[in-house]
């Protein structure tokens, strides 16, 4: 197998609670993410999917080192995220970039689209000259489909879709292997989701770009990723090639969500029987012991309350963490 | 369409809003109606005008801004339109009621859940305080929030989600009304939880027998729950029809455009998704012709002057279409 782009290694982040007016104290921790060890391929693309609170954001922003690991590592292109200082650190923020949820959030109204998008181009000093840059903004432009001469308007001018693109044109200024996609088209329109997922797909063959595909949407998450990583809770519980995930998901949690998808066909609804989970996902603050899904888990036994499932194999490239699904 | 079962009947509404920017065409002439019992679903991309219709129909549009230039809407041989705001107030909540999107804005976060609860039933039914409370509880349980009886005196915030959103509808059911109108209901909730809403729904429907109108822009969730479709464009309805009908044979480009932008969880991906060129076009000035002319990839000379009208091509199927996508030549 070839080396993997991208490595996670037991990552852990924590974020603690506080109280106290006077005497600041640690109460307690937010386990947000409590563990997760995978690979990306070069070249390929990993969804990440899992309910609100499964810590599937926090995933994305903590492997980037934008936020500080609590334990744990990740290794992009042979560099340690969380250990690299200085000029090393600086490479692994030129090829390790991000696109984010809200397009509306996540540029600065007061920048024109050419500060924008030429700002990594000043920060890591790579283009000389205010002419190299503006050619290579345009040239940016031109990849995610947006006029160039717009460049000197503001974000508000742009639609939802348009500044998504926007935010796209910046991950890709400074020539990154890696982009961790957080909920990139959530925020749109079905007919501008499609427009969106198709420039990433076209930007990927054409550059050759790693993905991590951080989403909610089951479908799309099918659509556009070539391995899926289900989270719950702050640990990984299933982890897969597309299709056989898909068809035959092992972990019980994985086949409530997917049984819990709608379909657009309404002959397949009507004959469809629905694993509907019962209760919400528990507090991160005092997780359920043993397996995590057990208080929701419609098979459980009392192994599970007490034992934490062990992460092993259960087919080639297929790992499953549940006492009750034989390897 | 007009039977003893249509109790429901919009014609011709059409809503503004006169912003400082300038006038918008919200809402363009919207006729349909809607039968005892049944689920109609109302779909299409924000700003389409889907939930301003529904807001004008049940009057809760703010004027000014907005203003309901024209149309009426007959509920059981009354012109809601023309009714006093006294006589409204009988209406809603009590026949016709709204559950909406977001539960944590729609529930005041300083009452407590059964304060809110019993305020439908104080307004609307001469209960007095202590069958107000016990209806209450009565209906928590029915939504499915365990403990319903110690939970009457808890916040909003002390809720999840999907537990708001139950809330919701509880408060909604609460004098058994004859039509409910679900706006998004569960745009904002994880799918388990979405799962969850739309079952209890469905088994609190038939527990009423009443008829609902499901807001939404997520075509797999009309799948599931809907007997008949209308698809808005721009303040249009650009196609009605059954359920299985518009799935099967979609009619208007439109349709037929979203339908073939939606990846799907039950199928191997065979080829790129199809994705609709442009934006939704600003609703500052009254289109001239088709409102989708601009996007569409069926467009002809007479699209783009003229603005086509909802006709019914087979039975009960309609589109504001000139050209048969099959064919991809004029009708």
């Amino acid at each position: 197998m070839n080396e993997p782009l991208v490595r996670v290694e037991n990552l852990t982040k924590h974020f603690p609670i506080r109280s106290g007016v006077i005497i600041d104290r640690v109460v307690g921790a937010v386990r947000a993410v409590d563990g997760i060890s995978f690979d990306i391929q070069k070249g390929e693309t990993l969804g990440m999917v899992g309910e609100s609170g499964c810590g599937k954001t926090t995933a994305g922003r903590t492997l980037l080192g934008l936020y500080p690991a609590t334990s744990g590592r990740t290794l992009i292109d042979n560099l340690s995220v969380h250990e690299s200082k200085g000029a090393d650190l600086m490479k692994i923020r030129r090829k390790a970039q991000m696109i984010f949820q809200d397009p509306y959030a996540s540029l600065n109204p007061r920048w024109t689209v050419n500060a924008i998008i030429s700002e990594p181009l000043r920060v890591h000093k790579l283009m000389g000259s205010k002419s190299d840059r503006d050619d290579r903004v345009k040239e940016l432009l031109e990849l995610v489909g947006l006029n160039v001469r717009h460049m000197n308007r503001f974000p508000h001018e742009f639609s939802g879709g348009q500044r998504q693109r926007i935010g796209i044109a910046r991950a890709l200024a400074s020539d990154p292997l890696f982009i961790v996609c957080d909920e990139p088209i959530s925020a749109l329109d079905v007919s501008i989701q499609a427009q969106v997922v198709n420039l990433l797909e076209k930007l990927q063959d054409q550059l050759g770009l790693t993905y991590l595909f951080v989403a909610h949407d089951l479908s799309m998450v099918r659509h556009i990723c070539d391995r899926v990583a289900v989270m719950y809770l702050g640990v990984m519980v299933e982890i897969a090639e597309r299709d056989d995930l898909y068809e035959r998901p092992r972990h019980p949690y994985t086949q409530a969500l997917l049984s819990a998808v709608p379909l657009p066909d309404p002959r397949k609804e009507r004959a469809r029987q629905r694993t509907i989970l019962t209760g919400d996902v528990p507090s991160p603050i005092n997780p359920p012991t043993g397996c995590r899904f057990h208080p929701r888990c419609p098979i459980a036994v009392d192994r599970c309350k007490a034992e934490v499932p062990e992460w092993k194999d259960v087919a080639p490239g297929h790992k499953v963490a549940c006492h009750l699904v034989e390897s | 369409m007009t039977d003893n079962h249509t109790f429901l009947e919009v014609k011709d509404l059409k809503t503004r809003f006169h912003t400082p920017e300038g006038t918008v065409f919200a809402v363009n002439g919207v006729s349909f109606s809607l039968k005892e019992g049944e689920t109609l679903a109302v779909v299409g991309e924000s700003g389409c005008g889907k939930s301003v219709t529904m807001m004008s129909l049940l009057r809760l549009i703010s004027i000014p801004p907005g203003k309901i230039e024209c149309g009426e809407v007959i509920y059981r041989d009354k012109d809601l339109l023309k009714l006093t705001e006294s006589e409204m107030e009988h209406i809603r909540g009590k026949e016709i009621a709204m559950i909406f999107q977001d539960p944590m804005t729609s529930l005041n976060p300083v009452l407590t859940v059964g304060r809110q609860l019993t305020e439908t039933l104080r307004t609307h039914t001469p209960m007095n305080p202590d069958q107000c409370r016990e209806r209450a509880i009565t209906l928590l349980d029915w939504v499915g929030i365990p403990d319903a009886k110690n939970r009457l005196n808890d916040h909003p915030h002390q809720f999840s989600g999907g537990m708001r959103q139950r809330v919701m509808i509880a408060m909604a059911l609460a004098c058994t009304p004859s039509l409910l109108i679900a706006d998004e209901p569960t745009t904002a909730l994880d799918v388990t939880i979405q799962a969850q809403i739309i079952e209890l729904v469905k088994r609190l429907k038939q527990d009423v027998g009443m008829a609902m109108i499901w807001i939404t822009h997520d075509l797999g969730v009309v799948a599931g729950m809907a007997d008949r479709v209308i698809v808005m464009y721009a303040g249009f309805i650009v196609e009605e029809a059954l359920v299985d009908d518009l799935y099967d044979n979609p009619l208007h480009p439109y349709t037929m455009a979203l339908l073939q932008a939606l990846p799907r969880a039950d199928r191997r991906r065979e080829k790129n998704l199809k994705s609709i060129q442009g934006s939704p076009p600003n609703l500052l000035a009254e289109p001239v012709g088709c409102p989708f002319a601009p996007r569409c990839e069926f467009v002809k000379e007479r699209c783009v002057r003229e603005n086509p009208i909802l006709t019914e091509i087979t039975g009960g199927h309609k589109t504001a279409c000139w050209v048969d996508v099959k064919t991809g030549g004029l009708r």
